[in-house]
């Protein structure tokens, strides 16, 4: 039977994280213990037995799923390794790629006004690239400005105020059926519906906030994702408005002073340009008082609530705000697709979302955009191996959290890292 | 004769029957919660998970020629244990070494577990609905125009067996206790000499076995489970523990049994499409006008 | 001298718990007073139903002149009651200043729109902040440390730019909860000379202290809680001769020293 490398290659994550954690974990914990659980704590403990007894392990709760053969090679792959493990160093924390560590030195370095045009000088060369590549990697690049857009979004509220939302599809679905709706029923165009939808969406976010923003963080999360599934459900079933799970069909093109819309490099400009104006202003916002405020209350809210923060309204802010942001990805959305259907708003929408803003860094600016950027081009990358993308962001969001939680792209000063060192 | 009285009791006793399995993920949810805080995004895929292994080893107990009854009981038994396992081995890996990071750390660890564990079945056991090997009886009782079929009676039986016997397990044992301590202050618990690694591991490791006798139950009553049931079955179970008030475990047993009747009034008078808003209409219900649940009691948060 | 703070037959109850029981006492304007007692006295509930933390269950908080029951912390705060905590709640990522910075938050306006767009006013507003924020920090001596995360910092720089912050606030009262704690001699003689410079900004200061030198050589006036119940108040060389205080504080170690 032929074993997949990508069957084997989580278990080496997995075993990874094994291994460095009971590096880590404090070998005097009392095994003065009570039961067999502390006994097995205690046998799994020791390095004589630990190698082959989680090869054992692992092969023995992947052999109902993955079947005898793959089941053993599992197993000889986690033998190997803690046994690597143990003469060789487990790597305790992820460092920057080389490339990036020295490309983020060399920026800091240079002078003000070389930073400060910098930015421009990007957007230009992108600009630039839109005349050179072929239709297909430009449309590939305007889905990743779609996802940076609504990564930037979500890293108001899940970076910078650190409240997870797990239901953000919604509002990328809101504004996508905003400008569907207005549009093949009353005739509006894309740039009326660009501020109506972000508003809409906003307005959403403010009525979910309202009465869910008293909440702890975790019910938050939980509440957020039932009002993405609520969302996608009425999509769904109103039929007489949003033509239910056949989509609406025929929504018009965008078009500029009698210019319409028609090739993937126009709506690439597009996009680059509304990702470029974000990016300033979330940066502006972000280094602002607001900003501030924000992060002060992710970091404690009782005390930024102390300090004078009006929590709760910040909150609101930020939820609008991310919202509004998804609400304008998703009349750009509508407008590249010319087809809405709810199943482009579903849960995975939102967690590959979220995944964009994990990876690139919570709270960073720059950090969201290269997350969406990275994994908007990831399946082009890995051709053919397409149906392992999701378990490897599953267990990507894992790792990082693990060994390098402030992400790629960290931002700037205030890095997310624990409080404490990891104890056993 | 089937009345519009008997219709009534007849949705009650279906969603009794759905409600018992969510009361038993929900313990899972709940007892995770009540000692380290946190919401095990995971915990419905380990649900999943727990009926695929179920129907897996049970298919292979019959191939090789094992009575039914026997075979039954075996792969129950062996769901229970396998099932329980993964939820230990998800605690280990995922969530302990997070302990003392940032809030957010451990939630979006555990999204990734749950989304890690849907895609790790769906690549080994493929798409397809995967179906209960035998066919079980679809005879019952009936009486006055209602009808409780055997397995609706047996989930109802075995869900009861085990809420009993964990209530048991928590007020009586060394264990038990243990994990009250933790549960009321894992630093002055561990402090006394409880090991609080292992009372956590051992949480774990009750709440996904519970989990996968629901999974296995469910796997009977409808004779087939996907990849998917995990995601939307851990939500509902969520929201029954929320109902009880998250962290009470008499209150996770209510709460799912709660949820499963309305849910089942629901699909019967107003629609199936709209059952799943019905829950979460609940669940953001609950959580503005009681947030500490039916059972729960309110404590102020300390400053 | 006019009353700052005003406590009238402040009560907290937590589930029959009686943590505070009818507790009077006024802060006058200019004053150092402080509260003193074993631990779980309910020092610490006093400041938690003043700034707002906790809903009171009976009596009223009046704070120059204004009643303050109800009010969420953040308005308290901009009142000008501000408060620090018993153990440190930095926001331990951001850096010295940023930390300062924050405690700016209600002494300034610039919403989100003016800042996404940066706006002149905004910029100017962003430019007061951060001179206001570094003048406070040489106030408490930590001007050297600006640029340092706020979780990197030794325990008595900490506890300084705790106070810092506050102080970015613009308090008209300001409740210390223990900062001296965990201080050693010549951090407390530094902390003893802070509070004094602040009290000469102008501003009054409650005072929750375990450290009785402390206490005794800065305040004007000391009330004594045990068990929730206030048993003494007076200048500081009264309650060190009252009877009831050396019993609560005596009592409490003979029982601890039958443990």
């Amino acid at each position: 039977m032929q074993v997949h490398p990508f069957i084997l290659l989580p278990s080496y994550f997995i075993l990874g994280l094994l291994k460095a954690h009971s590096l880590l974990s404090n070998r005097s914990e009392g095994t003065k213990t009570m039961s067999m659980m502390g006994r097995l704590a205690a046998f799994a403990k020791d390095n004589r037995f630990a190698a082959p007894a989680s090869a054992l392990f692992f092969g023995l709760l992947a052999l109902p799923f993955m079947g005898l053969a793959r089941a053993s090679i599992l197993a000889l792959a986690v033998l190997i390794f803690r046994l690597a493990a143990i003469f060789g160093r487990v790597p305790q924390g992820l460092r920057l790629p080389h490339g990036l560590g020295r490309a983020k030195t060399f920026f800091a370095n240079l002078p003000p006004a070389a930073t400060s045009s910098a930015p421009l000088l990007l957007v230009a060369l992108l600009a630039g690239m839109a005349f050179i590549l072929d239709p297909y990697t430009l449309d590939v690049a305007t889905t990743a400005c779609i996802y940076a857009l609504l990564a930037l979004g979500l890293n108001i509220v899940v970076g910078m105020a650190g409240l997870l939302v797990l239901g953000f599809a919604a509002f990328y679905g809101v504004g996508a059926y905003a400008y569907a709706i207005l549009n093949t029923h009353y005739g509006l165009g894309f740039w009326t519906c660009l501020p109506i939808g972000g508003g809409l969406a906003a307005l959403f976010g403010l009525l979910l906030g309202l009465p869910t923003l008293r909440l702890r963080g975790d019910y938050l999360a939980i509440v957020t994702l039932g009002f993405g599934e609520i969302t996608r459900i009425t999509l769904n079933n109103w039929d007489s408005l949003t033509n239910g799970p056949n989509g609406i069909l025929g929504v018009a093109p965008p078009s500029l002073f009698g210019f319409s819309f028609d090739h993937p490099r126009h709506y690439f400009l597009l996009a680059l340009a509304l990702v470029s104006i974000s990016v300033f202003v979330l940066n502006r916002l972000d280094k602002s008082r607001i900003g501030r405020a924000w992060v002060a209350m992710r970091e404690d809210e009782t005390a930024a609530e102390a300090m004078g923060v009006p929590t709760l309204r910040l909150k609101l802010l930020a939820f609008s705000l991310a919202a509004f942001w998804g609400g304008v990805a998703g009349v750009f959305f509508a407008g590249k697709q010319l087809f809405v259907s709810p199943e482009s708003f579903n849960f995975l929408e939102s967690v590959m979302v979220l995944c964009m803003v994990v990876l690139g860094g919570m709270g960073s600016v720059p950090g969201a955009v290269l997350g969406a950027v990275l994994l908007s081009f990831l399946p082009e990358v890995l051709r053919g191996v397409e149906e392992y993308r999701l378990l490897a962001f599953g267990l990507a969001m894992v790792l990082m959290m693990r060994y390098r939680p402030s992400g790629i792209w960290p931002e700037a000063h205030r890095v997310l890292e624990s409080r404490e060192a990891p104890r056993g | 004769m089937t009345g519009p009285g008997a219709q009534l009791l007849q949705q009650v006793i279906n969603g009794l029957a759905v409600g018992a399995v969510y009361a038993l993920i929900a313990l899972g949810y709940t007892m995770v919660y009540g000692i380290i805080e946190l919401i095990n995004f995971a915990h419905g895929e380990i649900y999943m998970m727990g009926a695929y292994a179920g129907i897996i080893i049970l298919s292979a107990l019959l191939a090789l020629g094992a009575p039914l009854g026997w075979a039954l009981i075996m792969a129950f038994l062996a769901s229970m244990l396998l099932t329980g396992l993964y939820g230990v081995a998800t605690e280990r890996l995922a969530y302990r070494p997070l302990r003392g990071a940032s809030r957010l750390a451990p939630l979006i660890s555990a999204l990734g577990m749950s989304i890690f564990f849907q895609q790790y079945v769906l690549l080994s056991q493929g798409a397809r609905d995967k179906i209960f090997p035998v066919e079980l009886s679809s005879g019952g009782f009936a009486a006055a125009g209602v009808k409780v079929s055997y397995i609706q009676a047996a989930i109802l039986l075995v869900a009861t067996i085990l809420m009993a016997g964990l209530t048991a397990f928590v007020q009586r044992t060394r264990m038990g206790r243990a994990m009250r301590a933790s549960a009321q202050d894992p630093c002055m618990a561990s402090l006394s000499g409880v090991p609080v690694n292992s009372v956590i591991a051992m949480t774990f490791f009750i709440g996904s076995a519970l989990a996968a006798v629901a999974g296995f139950m469910i796997a009977m009553y409808y004779g087939k489970v996907n990849y998917l049931v995990g995601y939307i079955a851990g939500l509902k179970a969520f929201v029954a523990a929320v109902l009880g008030g998250i962290g009470n475990i008499p209150g996770a047993m209510v709460g799912g049994l709660v949820l499963g009747v309305v849910e089942s009034l629901a699909a019967g008078y107003i629609g199936g499409e709209y059952k799943d808003v019905v829950a979460f209409g609940i669940l953001i219900a609950v959580l503005i006008a009681r947030p500490e649940g039916l059972m729960g009691t309110r404590l102020p948060e300390k400053v | 001298m006019a009353e700052a703070l005003v406590l009238k037959g402040l009560t907290m109850r937590f589930q029959g718990l009686h943590a505070l029981e009818d507790f009077d006492l006024a802060v006058h304007e200019g004053e150092i007073v402080s509260l003193i007692g074993p631990n779980g006295a309910g020092k610490t509930t006093v400041f938690n139903c003043v700034t707002g933390h906790y809903p009171p269950t009976g009596g009223e908080v009046v704070f120059m002149g204004r009643r303050l029951n109800g009010l969420p912390p953040h308005r308290i705060t901009k009142l000008g009651l501000v408060r620090t905590f018993q153990n440190i709640r930095l926001f331990g990522s951001m850096s010295v200043l940023e930390n300062v910075m924050v405690g700016r938050h209600c002494r300034s306006r610039a919403g989100a729109f003016s800042a996404m767009f940066a706006l002149p006013s905004a910029a100017l507003e962003e430019r007061a902040i951060r001179e206001k924020a570094r003048a406070l920090l040489a106030f408490v001596g930590l001007q050297d440390r600006e640029r340092a995360r706020a979780m990197d910092m030794p325990y008595g720089g900490q506890r300084r730019l705790e106070i810092a912050r506050a102080l970015a606030a613009e308090p008209r009262l300001l409740c210390l909860d223990e900062p001296a704690a965990g201080m050693n001699p010549s951090e407390t003689g530094g902390l003893m000379e802070l509070i004094s410079k602040v009290r000469g900004l102008g501003v009054t200061v409650f005072l929750i202290e375990h450290h009785m030198r402390l206490v005794m050589g800065i305040s004007d006036r000391v009330a004594v809680l045990d068990h929730g119940v206030k048993i003494a108040e007076g200048p500081p060389a009264q309650i060190q001769h009252n009877a009831k205080v050396i019993e609560a504080y005596l009592g409490q170690e003979a029982a601890s020293a039958e443990d």
